[in-house]
């Protein structure tokens, strides 16, 4: 899934509240590929020249760009494609063609599959308490183990698997830069959201007879699977 | 050691003013010296609630910016001498509570009072920051539904994280306070159990207020419930949580209106 950013006059601003947004939620957009829309800015924007350059010092990974018209603009594309997962055939709109450098791009990026974006060797993050609505526990290096539990309007996103000992209310987004072995782990499952690898199941989708039961959550061929513990 | 309580609950119209006024009063009762501490500034209640709005000459406000002594705002109970309200301004708004001027303010009453209860305002902005900010104690107020344990559940977070014990690494110590409670509502499941609600927040119960009329009665009149009839079911309530308050161990009890002889005569079915 690729973000698209819509850059708007004055720059300067912009991208401060872009920084802004990164330091809130530092690995947000950690080798999630971005595609920057021209279409708000002009020839003529003080600084667009360097705009590219200026997302990309922020960390940002920079793949395409759309509407870039006369606009001058280097365009230092890194293009690492990180986390590609099977799909099946994506059928795209004639509007949006591939550029040959993005063609390229793609034969570069490892063939999905063979991608184990193990989380390493760094220790798990330990919450001794409960998490509750409004807070936020962001661990995208490895695994989340949550002691109490997790309230409604509160979420845990974590780089490898998460583990609650109390119950799930809020959300619980494992394997978030593109690891999708991660499983969520739950003793009571009331969940809002869970999502592993990008794919999401909402409470909404979530079968009946799981709601209030202890369970493992995980991918299967690309589908969120619910099962009671063993 | 006098202790700061804020009674808080992030969401508006649960009981906060009220439960202040009613265990204020109840406290005082016990011969403690109880200050009651309006953080609401720009909607102003705990005067109206207290009827002490006809005395009102200054505030927390013009305390915090050296406009007036803290003894000249400090409006005493007329039934009960140790009892004192600390009235908010109704001109201002939240912005004029400024950091060191709260905590001198709140280090002064700890001199003066056994007991600084902060009516805090809804919502997670400056005003209940600023309410909590030096609490010891918290009575968090809840209703049985949904909306108001969400909100209860972010305050509580909020009490973990940002108050002054909480960046000194201690804890503020929570009691939930269960406002406004139907049991013919919740014997039909129209509300959130009690259970249900203790399991999502867990934090100690401190007591279970039922819906009543005495409570609106008691705020039309101006005195807290505890002082207008103390035989009410909504007044012994509030004085069991007081005094679970002051540490007895109470079993908790969902009081009921004394019936009368009459309504006993006839076994009118209430729930």
């Amino acid at each position: 899934m690729a973000f698209v950013v819509l850059p708007e006059a004055p720059l300067g601003p912009w991208l401060a509240v872009l920084r802004g947004q990164i330091d809130k939620a530092p690995g947000f957009f950690n080798a999630r590929p971005v595609i920057v829309d021209f279409a708000h800015l002009s020839p003529g924007t003080e600084g667009v020249a360097t705009l590219l350059t200026d997302i990309e010092a922020l960390g940002i990974t920079v793949i395409d760009v759309e509407n870039i018209g006369e606009i001058p603009c280097a365009a230092p594309f890194r293009r690492h494609l990180l986390g590609g997962r099977p799909t099946g055939a994506v059928e795209i709109k004639p509007t949006v063609r591939p550029t040959p450098e993005a063609a390229g791009a793609a034969a570069d990026a490892p063939a999905a599959g063979s991608l184990p974006v193990e989380p390493g060797a760094t220790p798990g993050l330990i919450v001794e308490d409960h998490v509750r609505s409004g807070q936020s526990v962001l661990f995208p290096k490895g695994d989340v183990t949550v002691l109490g539990s997790v309230s409604s309007g509160a979420e845990i996103l974590a780089g490898g698997s998460i583990h609650i000992y109390g119950a799930l209310r809020g959300r619980a987004l494992a394997g978030a830069q593109g690891f999708a072995r991660a499983r969520i782990f739950c003793r009571k499952l009331e969940a809002e959201l869970v999502s592993i690898d990008g794919f999401y199941m909402t409470a909404e989708d979530m079968p009946a007879e799981m709601r209030g039961a202890a369970v493992q959550i995980s991918l299967e061929g690309g589908r969120i699977t619910i099962a009671h513990q063993r | 050691m006098a202790k700061v309580v804020v009674v808080t609950s992030g969401k508006g119209g649960v009981g906060k003013t009220t439960s202040t006024a009613a265990i204020g009063a109840a406290l005082a009762q016990t011969g403690a010296k109880v200050v009651v501490v309006d953080f609401d500034v720009g909607l102003r209640n705990l005067d109206l609630v207290m009827g002490a709005e006809r005395r009102v000459v200054f505030d927390l406000i013009n305390v915090i910016q050296g406009d007036a002594r803290l003894h000249q705002a400090l409006i005493r109970d007329k039934r009960l001498e140790n009892l004192s309200i600390l009235p908010a301004s109704q001109t201002r708004d939240k912005d004029a509570l400024t950091t060191d001027g709260v905590a001198k303010v709140i280090a002064e009453l700890r001199e003066k009072f056994d007991w600084v209860l902060c009516d805090s305002p809804a919502g997670i902005e400056r005003g209940p920051a600023m309410a909590m900010h030096h609490a010891d104690i918290a009575i968090v107020v809840t209703n049985p539904e949904v909306s108001s344990v969400r909100d209860s559940d972010r305050i509580i977070g909020l009490l973990d994280s940002k108050t002054e014990r909480a960046q000194r690494g201690e804890r503020v110590e929570k009691h939930l306070l269960l406002t406004r409670y139907d049991p013919a509502r919740a014997a039909r499941g129209d509300m959130l159990k009690v259970e249900d609600v203790l399991e999502i927040l867990s934090i100690p119960l401190l007591g279970i207020i039922p819906e009543s009329q005495e409570v609106l009665k008691a705020s039309n009149v101006g005195v807290p419930v505890t002082l207008n009839n103390p035989e009410t079911a909504p007044a012994r309530a509030y004085q069991d949580a007081v005094r679970r308050l002051l540490g007895e161990k109470l079993e908790i009890v969902i009081p009921q209106e004394r019936r009368s002889f009459v309504d006993r005569l006839f076994g009118r079915r209430v729930a």
